[in-house]
Protein backbone atom coordinates (compact mmCIF):
# COMPACT_ATOMS: atom_id res chain seq x y z
CA UNK A 1 0.00 0.00 0.00
CA UNK A 2 2.54 2.20 0.98
CA UNK A 3 4.39 1.77 -2.13
CA UNK A 4 1.59 2.36 -4.31
CA UNK A 5 1.03 5.21 -3.09
CA UNK A 6 4.20 6.94 -3.56
CA UNK A 7 4.21 5.61 -6.99
CA UNK A 8 1.03 7.53 -7.51
CA UNK A 9 1.66 10.38 -5.98
CA UNK A 10 5.49 10.71 -7.90
CA UNK A 11 3.37 12.05 -10.91
CA UNK A 12 2.32 15.00 -8.77
CA UNK A 13 5.98 16.22 -8.06
CA UNK A 14 6.31 17.57 -10.81
CA UNK A 15 4.24 20.07 -10.97
CA UNK A 16 4.25 21.23 -7.72
CA UNK A 17 1.02 23.44 -8.59
CA UNK A 18 -1.50 24.41 -5.87
CA UNK A 19 -3.96 21.77 -6.95
CA UNK A 20 -1.75 19.18 -7.18
CA UNK A 21 -0.82 20.06 -3.80
CA UNK A 22 -4.60 19.56 -2.59
CA UNK A 23 -4.98 16.44 -4.17
CA UNK A 24 -1.90 14.88 -2.89
CA UNK A 25 -2.73 16.34 0.52
CA UNK A 26 -6.34 14.34 0.24
CA UNK A 27 -4.59 11.42 -0.83
CA UNK A 28 -2.10 11.71 2.03
CA UNK A 29 -5.28 11.48 4.52
CA UNK A 30 -7.09 8.82 2.59
CA UNK A 31 -3.82 6.87 2.81
CA UNK A 32 -3.52 7.74 7.05
CA UNK A 33 -7.22 6.64 7.52
CA UNK A 34 -7.64 3.33 5.15
CA UNK A 35 -5.65 1.18 6.80
CA UNK A 36 -6.77 2.44 10.48
CA UNK A 37 -8.81 -1.01 10.63
CA UNK A 38 -5.51 -3.10 10.57
CA UNK A 39 -3.72 -0.78 12.94
CA UNK A 40 -6.20 -0.68 15.65
CA UNK A 41 -7.09 -4.59 15.39
CA UNK A 42 -5.98 -6.57 18.88
CA UNK A 43 -3.41 -8.85 18.50
CA UNK A 44 0.61 -9.02 16.76
CA UNK A 45 -0.17 -6.89 13.80
CA UNK A 46 -2.67 -4.15 15.45
CA UNK A 47 -2.40 -1.75 18.56
CA UNK A 48 -5.65 -2.31 19.14
CA UNK A 49 -4.87 -4.46 22.58
CA UNK A 50 -2.04 -2.05 23.59
CA UNK A 51 -4.53 1.20 23.42
CA UNK A 52 -7.22 -0.46 25.14
CA UNK A 53 -5.33 -1.67 28.15
CA UNK A 54 -3.57 1.95 27.93
CA UNK A 55 -7.20 3.34 28.26
CA UNK A 56 -7.98 0.88 31.01
CA UNK A 57 -4.84 2.09 33.32
CA UNK A 58 -5.44 5.52 32.92
CA UNK A 59 -9.20 4.97 33.95
CA UNK A 60 -7.72 2.69 36.81
CA UNK A 61 -5.27 5.38 38.10
CA UNK A 62 -7.73 8.32 37.71
CA UNK A 63 -10.46 6.53 39.50
CA UNK A 64 -8.15 5.48 42.52
CA UNK A 65 -6.27 8.95 42.56
CA UNK A 66 -9.28 10.61 42.35
CA UNK A 67 -10.95 8.67 45.79
CA UNK A 68 -7.39 9.37 47.62
CA UNK A 69 -7.42 13.15 46.50
CA UNK A 70 -10.87 13.59 47.67
CA UNK A 71 -10.04 11.57 51.09
CA UNK A 72 -6.69 14.03 51.66
CA UNK A 73 -9.06 16.66 50.69
CA UNK A 74 -11.75 15.90 53.08
CA UNK A 75 -9.20 15.67 55.60
CA UNK A 76 -7.60 18.78 54.91
CA UNK A 77 -10.96 20.77 54.51
CA UNK A 78 -11.62 19.70 58.22
CA UNK A 79 -7.89 20.23 59.13
CA UNK A 80 -7.85 23.39 57.74
CA UNK A 81 -10.78 24.74 59.26
CA UNK A 82 -11.41 23.10 62.38
CA UNK A 83 -8.45 21.43 62.85
CA UNK A 84 -5.83 22.44 65.77
CA UNK A 85 -3.96 25.64 65.19
CA UNK A 86 -0.44 24.43 65.11
CA UNK A 87 -1.53 22.41 62.25
CA UNK A 88 -3.29 24.63 60.11
CA UNK A 89 0.24 26.49 58.61
CA UNK A 90 0.66 22.61 57.60
CA UNK A 91 -2.63 22.30 55.77
CA UNK A 92 -2.40 25.94 54.14
CA UNK A 93 0.99 25.31 53.10
CA UNK A 94 -0.09 22.10 51.27
CA UNK A 95 -2.06 23.61 49.27
CA UNK A 96 -0.50 26.46 48.37
CA UNK A 97 3.12 24.55 47.43
CA UNK A 98 1.01 21.75 45.73
CA UNK A 99 -1.28 24.51 44.01
CA UNK A 100 1.73 26.89 42.47
CA UNK A 101 3.87 23.91 41.64
CA UNK A 102 3.44 23.01 37.96
CA UNK A 103 1.78 19.36 38.27
CA UNK A 104 4.01 17.58 35.76
CA UNK A 105 7.37 18.53 38.70
CA UNK A 106 5.42 17.74 41.15
CA UNK A 107 4.53 14.25 39.89
CA UNK A 108 8.12 13.49 38.83
CA UNK A 109 9.35 15.10 42.16
CA UNK A 110 7.01 12.93 44.20
CA UNK A 111 7.29 9.81 42.12
CA UNK A 112 11.12 9.83 42.37
CA UNK A 113 11.15 10.88 46.02
CA UNK A 114 8.49 8.22 47.21
CA UNK A 115 10.03 5.36 45.67
CA UNK A 116 13.07 6.34 47.44
CA UNK A 117 11.72 7.02 50.62
CA UNK A 118 10.37 3.62 50.72
CA UNK A 119 13.81 1.52 49.62
CA UNK A 120 15.15 4.41 52.20
CA UNK A 121 12.88 3.14 55.11
CA UNK A 122 13.56 -0.58 54.23
CA UNK A 123 17.04 -0.52 53.74
CA UNK A 124 16.73 1.05 57.63
CA UNK A 125 14.92 -2.22 58.43
CA UNK A 126 17.23 -4.35 57.00
CA UNK A 127 15.57 -5.54 53.94
CA UNK A 128 17.29 -4.96 50.53
CA UNK A 129 15.27 -2.58 48.08
CA UNK A 130 12.58 -3.46 46.21
CA UNK A 131 10.94 -2.53 43.06
CA UNK A 132 7.77 -0.07 44.05
CA UNK A 133 4.79 -0.73 41.61
CA UNK A 134 4.52 1.65 38.78
CA UNK A 135 0.62 1.57 39.26
CA UNK A 136 0.18 2.04 43.11
CA UNK A 137 3.29 5.21 42.67
CA UNK A 138 1.08 6.83 40.07
CA UNK A 139 -2.11 6.22 41.66
CA UNK A 140 -0.52 7.99 44.85
CA UNK A 141 1.43 10.63 42.92
CA UNK A 142 -2.02 11.53 41.48
CA UNK A 143 -3.79 11.45 44.44
CA UNK A 144 -1.28 13.74 46.83
CA UNK A 145 -1.39 16.53 44.09
CA UNK A 146 -5.04 15.85 43.17
CA UNK A 147 -5.89 16.87 47.31
CA UNK A 148 -4.58 19.78 47.48
CA UNK A 149 -6.84 20.98 44.92
CA UNK A 150 -9.75 18.84 46.59
CA UNK A 151 -9.08 20.58 50.32
CA UNK A 152 -9.68 23.79 48.69
CA UNK A 153 -12.98 22.75 46.44
CA UNK A 154 -14.35 21.13 49.92
CA UNK A 155 -13.35 23.84 52.44
CA UNK A 156 -15.38 26.08 49.89
CA UNK A 157 -18.23 23.60 50.24
CA UNK A 158 -18.48 23.17 53.87
CA UNK A 159 -18.33 26.85 53.97
CA UNK A 160 -20.89 27.31 51.84
CA UNK A 161 -23.37 25.12 54.35
CA UNK A 162 -25.67 27.71 56.54
CA UNK A 163 -23.92 27.89 59.59
CA UNK A 164 -27.25 27.44 61.66
CA UNK A 165 -27.53 23.50 60.36
CA UNK A 166 -24.02 23.16 61.97
CA UNK A 167 -25.11 24.83 65.28
CA UNK A 168 -28.53 22.93 65.53
CA UNK A 169 -26.49 19.72 65.02
CA UNK A 170 -23.87 20.59 67.71
CA UNK A 171 -27.06 21.95 69.85
CA UNK A 172 -28.77 18.44 69.78
CA UNK A 173 -26.04 17.05 71.22
CA UNK A 174 -24.23 15.59 68.19
CA UNK A 175 -20.37 14.49 68.55
CA UNK A 176 -17.97 16.31 65.99
CA UNK A 177 -17.96 12.51 63.68
CA UNK A 178 -21.63 12.25 63.74
CA UNK A 179 -22.08 16.00 63.19
CA UNK A 180 -19.43 15.44 59.95
CA UNK A 181 -20.98 12.40 59.24
CA UNK A 182 -25.07 12.98 59.22
CA UNK A 183 -24.79 16.79 58.14
CA UNK A 184 -21.80 18.52 56.85
CA UNK A 185 -21.01 15.62 54.22
CA UNK A 186 -24.68 15.64 52.56
CA UNK A 187 -25.67 19.19 53.05
CA UNK A 188 -21.53 20.00 51.26
CA UNK A 189 -21.50 17.44 48.80
CA UNK A 190 -24.25 19.08 46.22
CA UNK A 191 -22.43 22.27 46.84
CA UNK A 192 -19.01 20.75 45.75
CA UNK A 193 -20.06 18.73 43.01
CA UNK A 194 -19.32 20.96 40.22
CA UNK A 195 -15.61 22.02 42.06
CA UNK A 196 -15.55 17.68 42.14
CA UNK A 197 -16.34 17.23 38.68
CA UNK A 198 -13.88 19.57 37.76
CA UNK A 199 -11.22 17.78 38.99
CA UNK A 200 -12.21 14.33 37.64
CA UNK A 201 -11.77 15.80 34.42
CA UNK A 202 -8.71 17.43 35.55
CA UNK A 203 -7.29 13.98 37.44
CA UNK A 204 -7.94 12.11 33.80
CA UNK A 205 -6.11 14.63 32.21
CA UNK A 206 -3.14 14.78 34.59
CA UNK A 207 -3.08 11.20 34.64
CA UNK A 208 -1.06 11.31 31.06
CA UNK A 209 1.69 13.35 32.70
CA UNK A 210 2.53 9.74 34.48
CA UNK A 211 3.73 8.97 31.15
CA UNK A 212 6.89 11.02 32.14
CA UNK A 213 8.00 8.62 34.53
CA UNK A 214 7.34 5.47 32.45
CA UNK A 215 3.96 4.23 33.98
CA UNK A 216 2.37 2.78 30.60
CA UNK A 217 -1.39 4.10 30.34
CA UNK A 218 -2.94 5.55 27.54
CA UNK A 219 -0.20 8.59 26.42
CA UNK A 220 2.39 6.45 26.56
CA UNK A 221 1.23 2.98 24.81
CA UNK A 222 -0.15 5.68 22.40
CA UNK A 223 3.52 7.06 21.93
CA UNK A 224 5.28 3.41 21.76
CA UNK A 225 2.73 2.06 19.45
CA UNK A 226 3.34 5.23 17.21
CA UNK A 227 7.20 4.92 17.63
CA UNK A 228 7.15 1.47 16.11
CA UNK A 229 4.65 1.38 14.16
CA UNK A 230 5.73 5.21 12.92
CA UNK A 231 1.76 6.12 12.18
CA UNK A 232 1.91 8.99 14.62
CA UNK A 233 -0.79 11.31 13.32
CA UNK A 234 -3.61 8.02 13.16
CA UNK A 235 -2.51 7.07 17.17
CA UNK A 236 -2.41 10.51 18.35
CA UNK A 237 -5.88 11.32 17.02
CA UNK A 238 -7.39 7.97 17.93
CA UNK A 239 -5.84 8.28 21.22
CA UNK A 240 -7.39 11.95 21.67
CA UNK A 241 -10.67 10.37 20.72
CA UNK A 242 -10.52 7.82 23.85
CA UNK A 243 -9.52 10.95 26.06
CA UNK A 244 -12.49 12.83 24.49
CA UNK A 245 -15.03 10.25 25.03
CA UNK A 246 -13.88 10.15 28.89
CA UNK A 247 -14.15 13.53 29.25
CA UNK A 248 -17.67 13.49 27.64
CA UNK A 249 -18.89 10.80 29.45
CA UNK A 250 -18.38 12.07 32.94
CA UNK A 251 -19.57 15.74 31.88
CA UNK A 252 -22.82 13.60 31.16
CA UNK A 253 -22.86 11.38 34.49
CA UNK A 254 -21.72 14.32 36.37
CA UNK A 255 -24.67 16.58 34.93
CA UNK A 256 -26.92 13.89 35.65
CA UNK A 257 -25.73 13.52 39.60
CA UNK A 258 -25.90 16.94 39.77
CA UNK A 259 -29.78 17.28 38.83
CA UNK A 260 -30.43 14.23 41.24
CA UNK A 261 -28.58 15.85 43.86
CA UNK A 262 -30.33 18.95 43.72
CA UNK A 263 -33.64 17.65 43.56
CA UNK A 264 -35.88 19.56 45.68
CA UNK A 265 -33.16 21.97 46.12
CA UNK A 266 -34.96 26.12 45.75
CA UNK A 267 -33.96 27.89 42.30
CA UNK A 268 -31.18 25.86 40.85
CA UNK A 269 -30.89 24.94 37.06
CA UNK A 270 -29.82 21.64 36.45
CA UNK A 271 -26.69 22.27 34.53
CA UNK A 272 -26.14 20.62 31.07
CA UNK B 1 21.73 17.89 48.85
CA UNK B 2 24.36 18.58 45.89
CA UNK B 3 24.41 22.45 44.33
CA UNK B 4 28.11 22.47 43.14
CA UNK B 5 26.35 21.82 39.51
CA UNK B 6 24.27 25.11 39.66
CA UNK B 7 27.03 27.88 38.96
CA UNK B 8 27.50 25.71 35.65
CA UNK B 9 23.96 25.50 34.66
CA UNK B 10 23.26 29.00 36.01
CA UNK B 11 23.65 30.59 32.84
CA UNK B 12 21.47 28.13 30.30
CA UNK B 13 19.06 27.84 33.03
CA UNK B 14 18.50 31.98 32.90
CA UNK B 15 18.03 31.54 28.99
CA UNK B 16 15.73 28.42 29.72
CA UNK B 17 13.67 30.93 32.24
CA UNK B 18 13.42 33.48 29.13
CA UNK B 19 12.05 30.93 26.96
CA UNK B 20 9.70 29.66 29.65
CA UNK B 21 8.27 33.00 29.80
CA UNK B 22 8.71 34.02 25.86
CA UNK B 23 6.41 30.51 25.36
CA UNK B 24 4.13 31.74 28.36
CA UNK B 25 3.88 35.75 26.83
CA UNK B 26 3.03 34.75 23.54
CA UNK B 27 0.54 31.80 23.80
CA UNK B 28 -1.41 33.50 26.43
CA UNK B 29 -1.61 37.11 24.24
CA UNK B 30 -2.09 34.89 20.94
CA UNK B 31 -4.80 32.69 22.71
CA UNK B 32 -6.20 35.37 23.97
CA UNK B 33 -6.39 37.03 20.51
CA UNK B 34 -7.78 33.59 18.95
CA UNK B 35 -10.03 33.20 21.90
CA UNK B 36 -12.40 36.62 20.98
CA UNK B 37 -13.28 34.98 17.32
CA UNK B 38 -13.87 32.00 19.13
CA UNK B 39 -16.61 32.89 21.61
CA UNK B 40 -18.09 35.45 19.23
CA UNK B 41 -18.66 32.67 16.87
CA UNK B 42 -20.60 30.66 19.68
CA UNK B 43 -22.46 33.99 21.16
CA UNK B 44 -23.73 35.54 17.59
CA UNK B 45 -22.37 33.14 14.93
CA UNK B 46 -24.29 31.19 12.42
CA UNK B 47 -24.52 27.66 12.47
CA UNK B 48 -21.50 26.19 10.71
CA UNK B 49 -19.05 28.27 12.64
CA UNK B 50 -20.58 28.10 16.09
CA UNK B 51 -20.74 24.20 16.09
CA UNK B 52 -16.83 24.50 15.14
CA UNK B 53 -15.80 26.53 17.90
CA UNK B 54 -18.27 24.21 20.23
CA UNK B 55 -16.25 21.05 18.37
CA UNK B 56 -12.90 22.75 18.54
CA UNK B 57 -13.12 24.05 22.84
CA UNK B 58 -14.89 20.65 23.36
CA UNK B 59 -11.61 19.29 22.47
CA UNK B 60 -8.40 21.17 23.54
CA UNK B 61 -10.97 20.97 26.96
CA UNK B 62 -11.63 17.38 26.65
CA UNK B 63 -8.07 16.61 25.99
CA UNK B 64 -4.57 16.68 27.72
CA UNK B 65 -2.47 19.23 26.47
CA UNK B 66 0.59 16.65 26.65
CA UNK B 67 -1.63 14.49 24.06
CA UNK B 68 -2.22 17.78 21.80
CA UNK B 69 1.62 18.62 21.80
CA UNK B 70 2.32 15.09 20.53
CA UNK B 71 -0.09 15.07 18.11
CA UNK B 72 1.07 18.40 16.57
CA UNK B 73 5.05 17.60 17.03
CA UNK B 74 4.95 14.21 16.06
CA UNK B 75 1.90 13.68 14.62
CA UNK B 76 1.30 16.69 12.08
CA UNK B 77 5.35 17.32 11.81
CA UNK B 78 6.18 14.14 10.72
CA UNK B 79 3.16 13.99 7.63
CA UNK B 80 5.24 17.35 6.15
CA UNK B 81 8.25 15.58 4.95
CA UNK B 82 5.60 13.17 3.11
CA UNK B 83 3.53 15.75 0.99
CA UNK B 84 4.79 16.24 -2.08
CA UNK B 85 6.60 19.12 -2.77
CA UNK B 86 7.51 20.52 1.18
CA UNK B 87 10.72 18.71 1.18
CA UNK B 88 11.79 20.20 -2.38
CA UNK B 89 10.29 24.22 -1.54
CA UNK B 90 9.60 24.44 1.84
CA UNK B 91 12.71 22.77 3.81
CA UNK B 92 12.47 25.27 6.40
CA UNK B 93 8.90 23.42 7.14
CA UNK B 94 10.41 20.25 7.29
CA UNK B 95 13.23 21.75 10.06
CA UNK B 96 10.73 23.49 12.37
CA UNK B 97 12.18 23.68 15.17
CA UNK B 98 9.96 22.53 18.45
CA UNK B 99 9.65 25.30 19.86
CA UNK B 100 7.20 26.07 16.89
CA UNK B 101 5.19 23.65 17.90
CA UNK B 102 4.97 24.19 21.26
CA UNK B 103 3.72 28.10 21.16
CA UNK B 104 1.37 26.61 18.98
CA UNK B 105 -0.17 24.11 20.97
CA UNK B 106 0.24 26.30 23.43
CA UNK B 107 -1.93 28.85 22.00
CA UNK B 108 -4.60 26.60 20.78
CA UNK B 109 -4.79 25.30 24.33
CA UNK B 110 -4.96 28.77 26.20
CA UNK B 111 -7.46 29.75 23.08
CA UNK B 112 -9.68 27.01 23.92
CA UNK B 113 -9.97 27.58 27.56
CA UNK B 114 -10.43 31.23 27.17
CA UNK B 115 -13.06 31.02 24.50
CA UNK B 116 -15.31 29.41 26.99
CA UNK B 117 -14.74 32.39 29.84
CA UNK B 118 -14.93 34.92 26.82
CA UNK B 119 -18.31 33.17 25.97
CA UNK B 120 -19.91 33.77 29.25
CA UNK B 121 -18.66 36.96 29.44
CA UNK B 122 -19.59 38.31 26.27
CA UNK B 123 -23.89 36.93 27.25
CA UNK B 124 -23.70 38.38 30.09
CA UNK B 125 -22.79 41.92 29.13
CA UNK B 126 -26.18 43.92 29.55
CA UNK B 127 -28.23 43.68 25.99
CA UNK B 128 -29.55 47.34 26.97
CA UNK B 129 -25.92 48.64 26.47
CA UNK B 130 -24.97 47.12 22.83
CA UNK B 131 -28.52 48.50 22.38
CA UNK B 132 -27.80 51.68 22.90
CA UNK B 133 -25.05 51.64 21.45
CA UNK B 134 -26.65 50.10 18.16
CA UNK B 135 -29.57 53.24 19.05
CA UNK B 136 -26.41 55.96 18.57
CA UNK B 137 -25.10 54.67 14.97
CA UNK B 138 -21.99 52.65 15.91
CA UNK B 139 -21.72 50.22 13.31
CA UNK B 140 -21.65 46.47 14.21
CA UNK B 141 -17.23 46.63 14.18
CA UNK B 142 -17.29 49.71 16.36
CA UNK B 143 -20.47 48.21 19.09
CA UNK B 144 -17.88 45.15 19.53
CA UNK B 145 -14.70 47.42 19.81
CA UNK B 146 -15.74 49.97 21.96
CA UNK B 147 -18.56 48.47 24.46
CA UNK B 148 -18.55 44.73 24.18
CA UNK B 149 -14.90 43.71 24.22
CA UNK B 150 -14.50 45.81 27.08
CA UNK B 151 -17.49 45.48 29.15
CA UNK B 152 -16.38 41.73 28.46
CA UNK B 153 -12.93 41.79 29.34
CA UNK B 154 -13.50 43.91 32.76
CA UNK B 155 -15.52 40.77 33.60
CA UNK B 156 -12.91 37.97 32.85
CA UNK B 157 -10.14 39.93 34.05
CA UNK B 158 -9.99 38.58 37.70
CA UNK B 159 -10.09 34.85 36.44
CA UNK B 160 -7.58 35.60 33.63
CA UNK B 161 -5.16 35.43 36.70
CA UNK B 162 -5.84 31.69 37.40
CA UNK B 163 -5.73 31.29 33.47
CA UNK B 164 -2.22 32.28 33.23
CA UNK B 165 -1.26 30.68 36.91
CA UNK B 166 -2.89 27.60 35.28
CA UNK B 167 -0.85 28.32 31.35
CA UNK B 168 2.95 28.72 33.34
CA UNK B 169 2.00 25.49 35.26
CA UNK B 170 1.97 24.09 31.61
CA UNK B 171 4.75 25.00 29.99
CA UNK B 172 7.20 22.71 31.39
CA UNK B 173 5.48 19.86 29.42
CA UNK B 174 7.74 21.46 26.57
CA UNK B 175 10.41 19.65 27.65
CA UNK B 176 8.97 16.65 26.60
CA UNK B 177 9.19 17.51 22.75
CA UNK B 178 12.95 19.38 22.96
CA UNK B 179 12.57 22.75 24.14
CA UNK B 180 15.25 23.94 26.38
CA UNK B 181 12.73 26.13 28.69
CA UNK B 182 13.50 25.94 32.46
CA UNK B 183 12.60 22.64 32.93
CA UNK B 184 14.32 21.49 29.74
CA UNK B 185 17.46 22.64 31.22
CA UNK B 186 16.33 21.14 34.78
CA UNK B 187 15.85 17.66 33.00
CA UNK B 188 19.72 18.36 31.20
CA UNK B 189 20.94 18.60 34.71
CA UNK B 190 19.80 15.73 35.75
CA UNK B 191 20.75 13.67 32.78
CA UNK B 192 24.42 15.45 33.01
CA UNK B 193 25.00 14.94 36.99
CA UNK B 194 22.43 12.23 37.69
CA UNK B 195 21.15 14.27 40.64
CA UNK B 196 17.62 14.07 40.68
CA UNK B 197 15.73 16.40 43.60
CA UNK B 198 17.85 19.61 43.29
CA UNK B 199 17.39 20.23 39.71
CA UNK B 200 13.39 19.38 39.97
CA UNK B 201 13.77 21.43 43.71
CA UNK B 202 15.45 24.29 41.73
CA UNK B 203 13.02 25.16 39.07
CA UNK B 204 10.14 24.30 41.54
CA UNK B 205 10.99 26.86 43.20
CA UNK B 206 11.21 29.44 39.78
CA UNK B 207 7.84 28.31 39.18
CA UNK B 208 6.41 28.87 42.81
CA UNK B 209 8.08 32.21 42.34
CA UNK B 210 6.95 33.01 39.40
CA UNK B 211 3.09 32.20 39.90
CA UNK B 212 3.40 34.65 42.95
CA UNK B 213 4.88 37.49 40.53
CA UNK B 214 1.77 36.94 38.26
CA UNK B 215 -0.42 37.26 41.25
CA UNK B 216 0.66 40.42 42.40
CA UNK B 217 1.06 41.56 38.98
CA UNK B 218 -2.82 41.05 38.45
CA UNK B 219 -3.67 42.40 41.43
CA UNK B 220 -2.07 45.54 40.71
CA UNK B 221 -3.55 45.42 37.28
CA UNK B 222 -6.88 44.65 38.79
CA UNK B 223 -6.39 47.82 41.40
CA UNK B 224 -5.87 50.42 38.38
CA UNK B 225 -8.79 48.84 36.35
CA UNK B 226 -10.97 49.60 39.56
CA UNK B 227 -9.95 52.42 40.30
CA UNK B 228 -11.11 54.08 36.96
Amino acid sequence: MEIDWKAQTAGFQIGASALAGTVSALNLIVMAVAPLATLLSFGDEGYGDELFWGAVRTLEISLFGYVLGIGLGLLGAVGKLYGPAVFRPMFSGYTTLFRAVPELILIMLLYYAGTDAINAGLAKLGIGAVEVNGMVAAICVLGVVQGAYATEVLRAGILAIPIGQLEAATALGMSPVLRFRRIMLPAMLPLALPGLANLWLNITKDSALVSVVGFTELALATQQAAGVSKRYFALYVVAQGVYLLISQCSLSIFGWLEGNMRRGQPGTAVAR
Amino acid sequence: MQWAWLPGYLPALLQGLGITLFVLVASVIGGFSLAVPLALAQVRGRTLPRSLSRVFCSYIRGTPLLMQLYLLYYGIGSLFPFIPGVRENFQWLVRLDAIYYVLAAFTLSFAGYEAEIMRGAFLSVPRGELEAAEALGLSRAQVLWRIWLPSAFQKVLPTLTGEVIGQLKSTPLAFTVPVMDLMGVAHRVMQDTYRIYEPLLFVAAIYLALTFLIVQLFALAELKHLKR
